[in-house]
């Protein structure tokens, strides 16, 4: 064994230098290099989104309480070495002026601890209708914040005062933007920011009233688990822990695009980078059978054979891997670098792992893809030196690539770290590889046949005997060719849905938060006021808000049994089960949400429809029977389809909706997520006064600052696809050159025999515009096929057909073809014929 | 006198099936060569010689009888086995050279060294080389090298294991007449200074009758 090793090295060296393992080295480093720096830069961004979306909490970890902390539990955020700040909210009325002009409004009032916010910035402007800007820190002692609505409403410029409760306070600025707050916009009065240490002089935290204490703390991943940890045990009843998954549904839906994003790209580069291999080693193999013939005449056993391949591959492959792992690192840091701007803030050191996992992909592309067609090294026949045709047994290299694609699927969904991606991409690559070799052999001998080539002779340029030998090529190298165009189609694919179904992708993501989304909510419409409220849109030329009833209910009891809190050990779905939530009642299915299961209900069930993401979290299934009281009243109904919900859409969601005459006897206020055009705002400025009892909610910067997250998403994603572009460009030439030798052998052949090299090249012209045209012509409906798919299924997003994917597919696979026939001809035609036939 | 026997055959016979019936290459072929003996197979185009080499050495099975190399039965090996005595005792020259293209003059000659093991692989390779006249040459790969040359590194590699018995098919097949003979004078010389049996298949009576003994092939048979 030793003694191979030694051997595997020198062979290594010796194949390297001549130029065989070039190819294959590439193919491997271009692989690691963009998986890891993907891997990196995910990593990074992913660390970075997390980080992000805890600036829209405030910190890495709230702690709500409807009681005063105690003071232990605030001990313990600083003494674990985590910054900390404090809030107090609740709701008061504010007052301002005197006599006749006095003004009242109610306030939600937060008073905020100076750290506060620990993650993120508030946005406050100067004066009304000045652009805002970040604040430093929170309002000072004395001095209070206001959306802008509150001081419409309370005619309180900057600089003016306001009183609440005993204390008067001065208005310093107009808060634009609390990114903590569109958590709960359903039920909330404008904001009144103010400093926490003003909070006795107002007399307004007295035993009974309705507060909620927050603590807010940051730090390293580690303290904030410890202290998650530490205090979870001890939650008393009313209190709570809040994170990204419990407190910003919409935010997490971006996030988790996002990493399918860029986790989908990895996979891509992956798979492409794997077919770059098996090409690259199927060309190497070919290359050495004759040679390996010659390595058993001289007294290599099979196990020597195949121990020195082996052992040359591995050696190859840890070489480039680490290589690839290098730039991927600098490529990714550059990135970084470029990105820091955009991203606004330093991106957080990438982990190793995604080193390891890079390492990993290597390694296995390259035993996966490489293995095979190694066994079939091992096994040529020592009598190959005197019979050429001896021993090309592909048979048991077509079962090893199953192992090495069953392993390559396996790392893929590790790293993908989510199974459906993995399996759709790779299960999708399997399947499109095998539809394509099918599709292009009988296209293939479909082009050669008689008719086709009666047809295509009356074509310009394609001379006749030149011709009609293209053709019999065609038809002779059907298997062959089939290969290559196959690959060929699979790295057009891969450039087709990276040059358009992503464009096309990104699109569809920016219009999920579309620039015509809702950026008002109105709250709190009394029934009797659904008419005059609409009334008051229409007489301002606004078009009507769209009103949804909605009900506050309970689910007390599931298929007969009672359910409640100790039914269920996840946090979330205590909670959920325990509160009251908005149910609504609606005889049609709102245009934004979509069935994934069952069928809608007719108006006269007694059925519901509910959000799949809640019915999983309480384990509900469809035809349970839930039991609800509304109001002290209690009914049931069955659950006859699930609803999935855009929830990054900013419309109104409801988790249960119910047919109208199941739920119209029971109170219910209405809630409308409308929008106004910028402008147009002024319109509303009555509606306080009109209807005092609604709230008027200004989404515009949460949906704003929604907008920029995607954007800065969608700049980092667009950049790691390049990596997969180039991954899909080396497959697209391991393609072109896998056939390069037979073809240099047979025209040095033709040469030989008094083919002119017009001839030549005109047969070679023919047969790669046939396999330019059919490979283009899969890979143009590869790719719109996939995007679909990718599109619908992954993303959940919507996904008009580009009809350019259909015309530049087929375009591009012949331009590439020409241009692939054009350099070999030149190679095959410049040399003389004694000189190609001996290096043939 | 049967330790002088280097090479038996017994009902040696090869068919391949060849669609419904069988198609037979080779039958009955009875031969004996002794150490040191150069014997010459003749035949026609198509008349079973390079299967009959093949046979000989191991590189092919027959469908009967039996090859014995000094006395041990070829075909009760395994073809493992059978590779590691090609690698012990038996040198190979073919028609087409099949010198490997990613391997320098040297590193050719080397190989077979190299499979075995040895320490001094390079040294008795130069040594080879300078003896064929390629002293000069022991960097260049094959490609750029003429049919002649690569002929004389292909021999090169075949007496640095120093053989006991040497197979060679047509050498002189893809050579003009000129670097043919070159090559053939070069073979015998080195087979006389390295005491190997030669067994040589061949087109050319001329190069038939330098040799010590002559079977003629026949549609498969040897004809008597
Ligand atoms: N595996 C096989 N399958 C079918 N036919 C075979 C096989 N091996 C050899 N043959 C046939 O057996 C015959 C003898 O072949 P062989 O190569 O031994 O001839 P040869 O005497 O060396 O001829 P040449 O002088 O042209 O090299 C040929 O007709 C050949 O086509
Ligand atoms: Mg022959």
């Amino acid at each position: 064994m030793k003694g191979s090793l030694k051997l595997a090295l020198r062979m290594l060296a010796r194949d390297w230098r001549a130029g065989e393992l070039r190819i294959l080295g590439a193919a491997l480093v271009v692989a690691v290099a963009s998986i890891t720096s993907v891997g990196f830069f995910a990593d990074r961004v992913g660390q970075a989104l997390v980080r992000d979306a805890h600036q829209l909490l405030g910190a890495d970890l709230v702690l709500a309480s409807d009681r005063p902390w105690k003071a232990d539990v605030s001990e313990e955020i600083t003494g674990r070495g985590l910054l900390r700040a404090e809030g107090v909210s609740f709701i008061s009325m504010a007052l301002a002026g005197e006599g006749e002009a006095a003004r009242s409004q109610l306030a939600g009032v937060k008073a905020v601890s100076d750290s506060y916010p620990l993650r993120g910035r508030l946005r406050v402007a100067a004066a009304q209708g000045q652009p805002d800007a970040p604040a430093q820190g929170a309002p000072r002692p004395g001095g209070v914040w206001l959306e802008e609505r509150m001081v419409s409403a309370l005619g309180t410029p900057v600089g003016s005062r306001l009183r609440l409760g005993e204390a008067t306070l001065r208005v310093d600025a107009i808060l634009t933007l609390e990114p903590e707050r569109n958590a709960s916009f359903f039920n909330v009065a404008p904001r009144l920011l103010m400093n926490i240490s003003d909070l006795p002089a107002t007399g307004l935290v007295q035993e009974g009233s309705r507060i909620r204490y927050y603590l807010y703390a940051a730090g390293e991943p580690p303290a904030l688990k410890a202290l998650e940890a530490w205090a979870k045990p001890r939650l008393e009843r009313g209190q709570r822990i809040e994170d990204l998954e419990t407190g910003r549904p919409e935010v997490r839906a971006t996030l988790d695009r996002a990493q399918r994003f860029l986790s989908l790209t990895a996979l891509l580069a992956a798979v492409l980078a794997g077919v770059a291999i098996a090409l690259a080693t199927r060309r190497f193999v070919e290359r050495h059978l004759d040679g390996c013939a010659v390595l058993r005449c001289l007294g290599a056993t099979q196990a020597r054979l195949f121990a020195m391949h082996a052992g040359e591959f591995v050696t190859l492959g840890l070489g480039a891997c680490l290589i690839g792992c290098a730039i991927g690192y600098g490529a990714q840091q550059v990135i970084a670098l470029a990105l820091e701007d955009l991203m606004r803030t330093a991106l957080p050191a990438p982990g190793l792992l995604p080193a390891l996992q890079g390492l990993l992909v290597g390694l296995v592309l390259l035993l996966g893809f490489a293995l095979p067609p190694l066994i079939r090294l091992r096994n040529v026949p020592a009598v190959r030196v005197i019979r050429r045709e001896a021993g090309d047994a592909e048979g048991a290299a077509r079962a090893a690539y199953v192992f090495g694609m069953l392993l390559l699927a396996a790392l893929l969904v590790w790293q993908a770290g989510d199974l459906r991606l993995g399996l759709y991409v790779v299960g999708g690559f399997g399947a499109a590889i095998a539809c394509f070799a099918l599709v292009s052999w009988l296209a293939l001998r479909a082009v050669a046949s008689a008719p086709a080539a009666r047809l295509f002779g009356h074509l310009p340029g394609l001379r006749g005997s030149a011709f009609r030998y293209g053709l019999a090529n065609l038809k002779r190298h059907a298997r062959g060719n089939a290969v290559q165009v196959a690959s060929l189609a699979l790295g057009l694919t891969a450039v087709l849905l990276l040059g358009f179904t992503r464009n096309d992708l990104v699109e569809a993501w920016r219009r999920s938060a579309p620039p015509d989304a809702p950026n008002r909510f109105l709250i709190g419409v009394q029934p009797d006021q659904v008419a005059s409220v609409n009334d008051f849109f229409r007489e301002r030329g606004l078009g009507p808000p769209a009103l949804d009833p909605m009900v506050r209910g309970r689910v007390v009891s599931v298929n007969g049994r009672p359910t409640g809190e100790s039914d269920y050990q996840e946090e979330r779905a205590k909670r959920l089960i325990e509160r009251e939530f908005n149910l609504s009642y609606m005889d049609a299915m709102p245009a934004h949400n979509e069935l994934s299961a069952g069928a809608w209900y007719a108006p006269g069930a007694r059925e519901v429809s509910v959000e799949e993401g809640i019915a999983r979290t309480l384990g509900w299934k469809l035809g349970d029977e839930l039991g609800f009281t509304v109001g002290g009243e209690r009914f049931s109904a069955r659950i006859s389809s699930l609803r999935r919900l855009r929830w990054d859409s900013m419309r109104v969601n409801f988790f249960v909706v119910a047919p109208a005459a199941l739920l119209r006897n029971f109170p219910a206020s209405f809630i409308s997520a409308f929008r106004v055009e910028p402008g147009a705002e002024a319109a509303l400025n009555a509606l306080p006064q009109r209807f005092p009892n609604v709230t008027l909610v200004d989404i515009a910067a949460a949906v704003r600052q929604a907008q920029a997250v995607v954007d800065q998403l969608v700049a980092a994603v667009q950049f790691v696809f390049l990596f997969a572009l180039g991954a899909g460009l080396l497959v697209l030439y391991s393609a072109l050159i896998a056939t390069e030798d037979e073809r240099r052998r047979e025209a040095a052949v033709m040469r030989v025999y008094g083919a002119s090299r017009a001839q030549i090249q005109g047969a070679q012209r023919v047969e790669f515009l046939a396999m330019g045209a059919i490979a283009g012509t899969l890979a143009a409906f590869g790719a719109a096929l996939i995007g679909q798919l990718v599109a619908s299924r992954v993303f959940e997003l919507d996904l008009p057909p580009n009809p350019w994917v259909l015309v530049a597919g087929p375009l591009a696979g012949l331009a590439l073809l020409t241009l692939n026939a054009w350099l070999s001809a030149r190679k095959v035609l410049r040399s003389a014929p004694l000189a190609a036939l001996r290096e043939a | 006198m049967a330790g002088r026997v280097q090479l038996r055959t017994l009902g040696l016979g090869k068919r391949v099936p060849s669609g419904a019936d069988e198609l037979v290459i080779l039958s009955d072929i009875d031969l004996e060569v002794q150490r040191g003996e150069v014997l010459a197979i003749v035949g026609a185009s198509g008349s079973g010689k390079s299967t009959l080499l093949a046979l000989l050495a191991g590189l092919d099975t027959p469908t009967s009888g039996r090859v014995e190399i000094e006395g041990q039965d070829l075909f009760a090996l395994d073809e493992d086995a059978r590779a590691l005595l090609r690698g012990r005792s038996v040198g190979f020259v073919f028609q087409s050279f099949q010198l490997l293209p990613a391997l320098n003059a040297l590193e050719n000659v080397m190989l077979p060294l190299e499979l075995a093991g040895r320490a001094d692989a390079e040294q008795a390779a130069r040594e080879v080389l300078v003896r064929v006249g390629l002293g000069e040459r022991l960097w260049h790969y094959p490609r750029h090298l003429s049919g002649g040359e690569q002929q004389r590194v292909a021999l090169a590699r075949a007496f640095v294991v120093r053989p006991k018995i040497l197979f060679a098919d047509e050498p002189t097949g893809s050579l003009d007449a000129a670097s043919g003979r070159d090559v053939i004078e070069l073979l015998f010389e080195l087979n006389r200074e390295y005491g190997a049996t030669l067994v040589l298949v061949t087109h050319d009576e001329g190069l038939a009758a330098r040799c010590s003994r002559t079977i003629r092939l026949t549609a498969g048979r040897i004809q008597p």
